[in-house]
């Protein structure tokens, strides 16, 4: 442990399948996140998450290996279903989860009430970005950290964290990139009825079609077309929010260009003022790729700890072909 | 239309839009002396940035609409990230204003006093909604994307819950303002490009499908939320009050039609006729009431 700091840099990786839990854990992984198979986890895919025994398992391998569980919940109670979520918070208390990530103010409230010494986390979703925010959660509810959204800009994430403690801060560092404030979006919902708040998708796989037309592939998400590809082009996947749109008589990606976040350069600075945590999005995402991305990060962390030189090339690598982007994270961005 | 219900209040919502200075009072007086509205918010919600230029005139707006018998709430702003954005919102807390909270810091700010709550906070259920009421709200407009049969759970009993009813549903908040990207103007020098859209700018497909608009860091539907087909409904599953939201069609009419519907002076047909034929800036829906996608409209099904 480094004395000037609250606490060691933690690496947060995602989870998404108990395979993937094993590969982030022999990564390097500090932390992993993940969520049960049900509308309480925001990454609700089909093939993704754990049963309850398999949240057991997952646990159990983590510890043994002194990594930490972080069991997300942080999709918005349904009403009158309510249940399903506070089970889920019991069930992942049960497990041994290390700290749980939740985002309804009345399902933390839950959680603190009745697991008065569970540690709690504030998921994204919560969009807490300033530090009366954090305070809500924080004096309320005795949040011990929150992971801030992707709204901010480094100045802003300092000045947050310094007024936060001794609740900590973790950012997102890789991976997919929110455009618009998380948890307080509802274009899924717009254009194909479900949605992260409710159902804990956005763009879902169920909505989106791909066709051909006049040599292009035509993507689209509930029936309106958010890309055309030329033939031969990298199809990606069509989330709304990165999609082509016409304004103002012009066609351009006018909310996000299709990148995805890569905060690497910014990771010395985002050390030095204080964050304690540092999130890899990608629970959907391969175990090749989750393995390729922890044992890189982990070794800039661990760089950065000892006060060694960070491989930038390395991180910077693993976004070759594609384009990256460091996002809010930046004032120009905006 | 039984007259034992309690009787469903009006509320203006905000101007969202970046309208002129003169548009705004010229639009803020007509309410006043014209509008039966129980209350109107007002106060910036987008962008602080905008702000300035309605502080000038906002007092006197007030006063005039006080005058008009309309309970004024002072909204605040959805995104609140600077140290300044927070201090202005701090300032109405103290200064005693009903302020309408759009974020939780602000619910943080107002420490218990009573507020009510616009469509920007997460209440999704009966849970949730009993903890801001413990807070001090005392009148809680829920997120437009809740179908009819969550609100019926939420609304049940408490006589606070507020639905989103009239205009272009606010659909997402941003730190990127779309205007000045659309514009190739940087956001800190934006030369507020976001005045040239009443209605905000009309966002298409590629291939020309009209589907959202853009209002400086907000994404809205394209659509118009109307919700003149299920007035009855949402007065049986114990809603109170309908949101209207400013757009630049003619509001004294649009609320004089969700008046007449409320008290039974209008069926629900002939409010929707009637708000057709104004200049509305898109086809009406009540997709997200129903419980589909949000953009479909009154005759499609999903």
């Amino acid at each position: 442990m480094n004395g000037t700091r609250p606490s060691p840099l933690e690496l947060v990786c995602p989870a998404g399948t108990p395979a993937g839990l094993r590969t982030a854990v022999d990564a390097g992984a500090h932390s992993v996140y993940c969520g049960f198979r049900d509308e309480t986890n925001a990454r609700n895919f089909p093939g993704l998450n754990f049963d309850r025994a398999e949240m057991r398992e997952g646990v159990a391998y983590a510890h043994d290996r002194r990594v930490k569980v972080l069991i997300a919940l942080n999709t918005f109670m349904r009403a009158s279903t309510t249940d399903l979520w506070k089970k889920g918070v019991d069930d992942a208390v049960a497990a041994g989860a290390d700290a749980l990530i939740l985002a309804d103010a009345a399902l933390v409230a839950y959680a603190r009430r009745n697991h008065p010494k569970q540690r709690l986390h504030l998921s994204v979703q919560a969009a807490a970005a300033t530090p009366e925010a954090i305070a809500f959660y924080r004096d309320h509810f005795g949040v011990a950290r929150v992971v801030l959204p992707r709204v901010l800009t480094v100045e802003e994430i300092a000045r947050l964290t310094a007024q936060a403690a001794p609740c900590e801060t973790e950012v997102f560092v890789f991976g997919g990139l929110c455009v618009m404030a998380e948890g307080r979006c509802m274009l899924s919902s717009y254009a194909t009825g479900k949605s992260p708040n409710m159902t804990g998708v956005c763009s879902p796989p169920s909505h989106v079609d791909y066709r051909e037309e006049n040599e292009e592939l035509v993507a689209s998400v509930g029936g309106f077309t958010v890309e055309r590809f030329a033939r031969g082009e990298p199809a990606g996947y069509p989330t709304l929010c990165k999609g082509s749109f016409r304004a103002r008589g012009t066609a351009s990606h006018l909310f996000e260009d299709p990148v995805s976040l890569n905060a690497v350069e910014l990771l010395p600075r985002l050390a030095e003022i204080g964050v304690t945590a540092f999130k890899i999005e990608g629970r959907q995402r391969g175990r090749a790729y989750v393995a390729t991305v922890v044992q890189a990060f982990r070794r800039a962390l661990d760089a950065i700890a000892s006060g060694a030189k960070v491989d930038f090339n390395e991180l910077r690598a693993l976004t070759e072909g594609q384009r990256d982007t460091t996002g809010a994270y930046k004032k120009a961005w905006r | 239309m039984s007259n034992s219900q309690p009787r469903l209040s009006l509320t203006l919502g905000p101007v969202l839009f970046n309208w002129s200075g003169e548009r705004w009072t010229d639009f803020y007086n007509r309410i006043a002396d014209e509008a039966p509205v129980d209350r109107v918010c007002i106060g910036e919600v987008v962008c602080s940035k905008r702000k300035p230029f309605r502080d000038e005139v906002i007092l006197s707006t007030v006063d005039r609409l006080e005058r008009g018998g309309k309970e004024v709430v002072y909204s605040t702003l959805a995104l609140p990230t600077t140290k300044r954005e927070i201090r202005d919102i701090r300032d109405m807390v103290e200064a005693g204003y009903l302020i309408e909270a759009n974020d939780i810091a602000t619910v943080h700010l107002l420490g218990g006093r009573p507020h009510v709550i616009g469509p920007f906070l997460n209440i999704y259920n009966e849970e949730t909604l009993a903890l801001h009421r413990e807070l001090g709200a005392t009148r809680i407009c829920l997120p437009p994307e809740l179908p009819l049969e969550s609100i019926r759970l939420i609304a049940k009993g408490n006589e606070v819950v507020e639905v989103f009813a009239f205009g272009r549903a606010p659909l997402a908040l941003s730190a990127r303002c779309y205007h000045a990207r659309a514009h190739g103007v940087p956001k800190d020098a934006c030369q507020f490009v976001c005045d040239r859209d009443a209605d905000g700018m009309d966002v298409t497909t590629i291939d020309g499908r009209p589907f959202l608009a853009v209002n400086g860091i907000q994404t809205m539907g394209y659509v118009v939320t109307a919700a003149t087909h299920q007035i009855a409904a949402l007065r049986d599953a114990g809603v109170v009050s309908l949101r209207l939201s400013p757009q630049s069609c003619d509001m004294v009419r649009v609320i004089r039609i969700f008046r007449d519907v409320a008290d039974g002076h209008m069926t629900e047909q002939e409010a929707t006729e009637a708000l057709g034929v104004l200049e509305l800036p898109g086809p009406m829906s009540d997709g997200f009431l129903r419980g589909v996608p949000g953009v479909r409209h009154f005759d499609e099904v999903d």
